[in-house]
């Protein structure tokens, strides 16, 4: 069992939300215990403002700080990563970013699937895969993708989002593994090990 | 399910029979595509899919088309154009000829917002746009000139937002749901094929711009790519990349500074 969880240690948490997403990493941030050993990596749907406001403002509400992912960037451990407007955020076997200017998955670039699926593949077991509020159906592919491939899957109770569209659409195709409010996501991350 | 041997043994395959070479992409997105391809033309394995590659030539160009992203829009990220006109063309206004290279320059949206830039600048007549891509079926498109109508609406914003005054729709003549632009914009435009990754320097230029093509390479194909531009420009020539791309971390990365907040280097060695 030790050696099972050794094994299967969490390299990555990855956060997917759309609508009404914002205000739940607004209260799950400060709850996070800053000595976290994964990276954790966050997609939200979002206008192309092409500036970086959002990741400074995300810094003011963690301890570490939350960095736009840049081309071929190495993904390290204990950092924040926030996918950069209008690119798809893909994760390469040799655990860097690759940004991508394809054509919008779900309507949206960032698309939440393009890097849960990405990540799925190179972390496996290895990588927990969150999906927030949303009025999209953005994330479920994704989110299967990566029970797939053996890692867990959490998703915000939909009486619990102010958008309850997407993380419904998830649950209701068998995408998660666990359904959690915003204090029950807290702790879980708190227990990823 | 396509394995990454798969597709080293078909990057191979380009190569020896094509002579394209896909071998520094970056992975994770190649792999991408071809799945996606994969699934658009209902090809059931990669056994398949690499007969078809290897055997059938209309196939392989669509193949081409469609791992290579051909995505693109006029006006992208206004702010940048607005330096173009602001604080590049001036500098470039003072030479006898201008000398521009649009490198991937895809469907050519770019080229195109760039000839309008010049014009407005009265800057067009003595100035060259060479439009490059190593696709030979998107460089036709460039050659037409004619894009979606429906994107107009957005252009036209974008093309405000870069400092435009005129009614956008001045440059080209709406029908049957496309926009056709005007043809003394594409008087300029000098098309060829043109691949970044086997492809020499072919002429000087005062400015190149290569927007969103560097992201798809890998680091060592970046450092190649960049030291071909770097071979390209004049001296005090300009180098634009796109928003998410950088010279920092680069072999030439001392020969060049960065003027402001945009993607855009001057040449200073």
């Amino acid at each position: 069992m030790e050696e099972n969880n050794l094994k299967n240690a969490c390299k990555a948490l990855l956060i997917g939300g759309s609508a009404g997403s914002l205000q739940v990493l607004f209260s799950l941030f400060p709850a996070i215990r800053p000595d976290f050993t994964f990276a954790v990596i966050i997609v939200l749907h979002r206008r192309n403002s092409g500036d970086s406001a959002l990741s400074e403002l995300l810094s003011t509400k963690t301890l570490a700080h939350t960095l736009e992912a840049e081309d071929k960037d190495p993904i390290l451990p204990g950092k924040f990563y926030l996918a950069p407007a209008d690119y798809h955020l893909l994760i390469e076997k040799n655990e860097t970013f690759s940004l991508d200017y394809s054509e919008k998955i779900n309507f949206s670039r960032p698309s939440i699937d393009v890097t849960f699926e990405s990540a799925a593949e190179i972390y496996g077991p290895s990588l927990v895969g969150m999906l927030l509020s949303g009025a999209n159906e953005d994330g479920t592919r994704g989110l299967l993708t990566i029970k797939k491939m053996g890692g867990k899957t959490v998703v915000q109770n939909p009486e619990t989002a102010q958008m309850p569209f997407m993380p419904q659409h998830a649950i209701s195709n068998h995408a998660a593994d666990y359904i959690h409010d915003i204090r029950e996501m807290a702790d879980f991350i708190n227990n990823l090990r | 399910m396509i394995e990454d041997e798969d597709i080293a043994i078909l990057l191979n395959d380009l190569f020896d029979i094509y002579g394209y070479d896909f071998t520094r992409y970056s992975k994770a997105s190649l792999k991408r595509r071809i799945i996606r391809l994969c699934a658009l033309d209902k090809i059931p394995s990669y056994a398949e899919l690499r007969y078809k590659v290897r055997t059938d030539e209309t196939y392989f160009k669509r193949f081409v088309e469609e791992i290579t992203v051909n995505v693109t829009e006029m006006f992208r990220d206004p702010s940048f154009y607005k330096s173009l006109r602001d604080d590049i063309l001036p500098v470039l206004g003072t030479k006898p000829f201008i000398r521009i290279w649009h490198a991937g320059c895809s469907t050519g949206e770019e080229v195109y917002s760039m000839a309008i830039l010049l014009k407005e600048a009265n800057l067009l007549r003595k100035s060259l746009l060479y439009a490059t891509d190593l696709n030979p079926s998107v460089l036709e498109k460039v050659r037409k000139g004619i894009f979606p109508l429906n994107q107009m609406k957005q252009y036209s914003e974008s093309y405000i937002a870069s400092g435009g005054i005129h009614d956008f729709s001045m440059y080209y003549t709406a029908n049957y749901g496309q926009a056709k632009f005007n043809r003394e914009l594409a008087e300029k435009i000098i098309i060829s094929t043109h691949n970044l990754v086997s492809d020499s320097s072919f002429n000087e230029f005062d400015l190149i711009l290569c927007r969103n093509v560097l992201i798809y390479f890998d680091k060592e194909l970046q450092d190649r790519v960049l030291k071909l531009f770097d071979e390209s420009l004049g001296t005090l020539g300009y180098l634009a990349l796109g928003t998410k791309e950088t010279l920092k971390f680069s072999a030439v990365q001392s020969k060049f500074k960065q003027l402001n907040r945009e993607k855009i280097w001057k040449k200073i060695i």
